[in-house]
């Protein structure tokens, strides 16, 4: 998939060089488009290794476990059918605070754990169950505390304030998790409706 | 008010995270330099995928095709209230994590970080996922071949996404 976009920008940009005549720059613009992907990362180094220090704290210090604990009541609402110490809704909450606290490199394997936890108790083996819908959905909506990446990214563009999308990233996710939590709900109800 | 707010955000983080943990007794620094070695290779391990794709967009911009995208996308944008130059990063982000971090770069310093596009193209960044990478991998490994109502009810996240993110910061930057 990625490689017919990435394969098509590229070969547009030959053709639309050659009708716009700007042949020289797109060759130009290649050498200047890979030179600044590594000021980009490079502007990005520095923040990414101090937050992922930080957070590699907050995880030896059980500060993310206890913010686990903290998001348990919102469990019960999202998966009412798990009882609360399934060894599945521990590894869905974990992955869950992970991905809150932008611990990535954490999330992914936990979350992967989730789903093989939840495809032990799953009766239809390549069919998703409502739990697994619901908790995909939540994992491709993403909450996060602080989009460092982004803010690094505009601190290193010359921002005179960085910061300033923290709080429209709150409000913003929160929107898109809540509806792709209720149509994962309602499309849930409604297919069952159909099949009985 | 609201700004000053938005900026303490990160300090008082490090201030919670570092507390708890000298109250715990963790070696902090010990694990500071674990965490940020992590951090080191995450970066490292997509810097080939952005050199690609932010080679590929830039040469892509100065051909003239990305103006010619823009303007073929225009009609629909203004109806659903949306800048044109965030089209490409709407239908890739979903798609591809790099490639959209390839185009908020790109962005952010064609249109300016604090301009209207620079923040909606931050806001849309921090506040979605790269969905159908997620679909893969997790169903993936569980080898599910009905994903049900999963793909809708992602997509109407992601247009949630899209739409609030667009307002909000016509709302807040004014």
């Amino acid at each position: 998939m990625m490689g017919y976009i990435w394969g098509g920008m590229v070969i547009a940009a030959f053709f639309f060089g050659i009708a716009n005549g700007q042949l020289q720059s797109v060759a130009e613009a290649a050498l200047s488009g890979a030179e600044s992907a590594v000021t980009m990362a490079f502007s990005l180094l520095g923040m990414m290794c101090f937050w992922s220090g930080m957070l590699e704290i907050a995880k030896r210090s059980g500060l993310t476990d206890w913010l686990a604990r903290l998001i348990r009541p919102l469990t019960k609402i999202l998966f009412p059918k798990l009882s609360p110490d399934s060894p599945a809704l521990r590894a869905m909450v974990m992955n869950m605070t992970a991905n809150f606290l932008g611990l990535s490199n954490a999330a992914t394997p936990l979350g992967l754990a989730a789903m093989h936890e939840l495809d032990k108790i799953n009766p239809n083996k390549d069919t998703a169950s409502d739990e697994m819908c619901m908790f995909v959905v939540i994992n491709t909506a993403s909450i996060s505390l602080l989009p460092t990446t982004v803010i690094t990214m505009r601190a290193a563009a010359g921002s005179i304030d960085p910061f300033s999308i923290i709080l429209p990233v709150w409000i913003c996710s929160i929107c898109s998790v809540t509806v792709g939590v209720i149509v994962a709900k309602y499309l849930s109800r409604r297919n069952k409706r159909r099949r009985f | 008010m609201l700004h000053s707010l938005s900026a303490s955000v990160m300090p008082v983080i490090f201030l919670i995270i570092i507390g708890f943990a000298m109250i715990k007794k963790v070696d902090i620094f010990d694990a500071f330099l674990c965490g940020a070695k992590d951090g080191l290779k995450s970066l490292f391990s997509i810097l080939p995928a952005l050199v690609g794709l932010i080679a590929a967009i830039s040469m892509f911009r100065a051909s003239g095709a990305l103006e010619f995208l823009t303007t073929l996308l225009s009609p629909v944008t203004r109806l659903l209230g949306i800048p044109a130059q965030i089209m490409p990063l709407a239908l890739l982000r979903p798609v591809s994590g790099s490639g959209a971090l390839a185009i908020v770069g790109d962005l952010l310093t064609s249109a300016g970080p604090d301009s209207m596009v620079g923040h909606i193209a931050s806001v849309i960044m921090g506040s979605t996922e790269t969905t159908f990478y997620t679909l893969a991998v997790y169903y993936g490994a569980v080898k599910i071949k009905n994903s049900r109502h999963s793909v809708p009810a992602a997509l109407c996240a992601d247009l949630t996404g899209l739409f609030v993110g667009t307002w909000i910061c016509y709302l807040f930057f004014r």
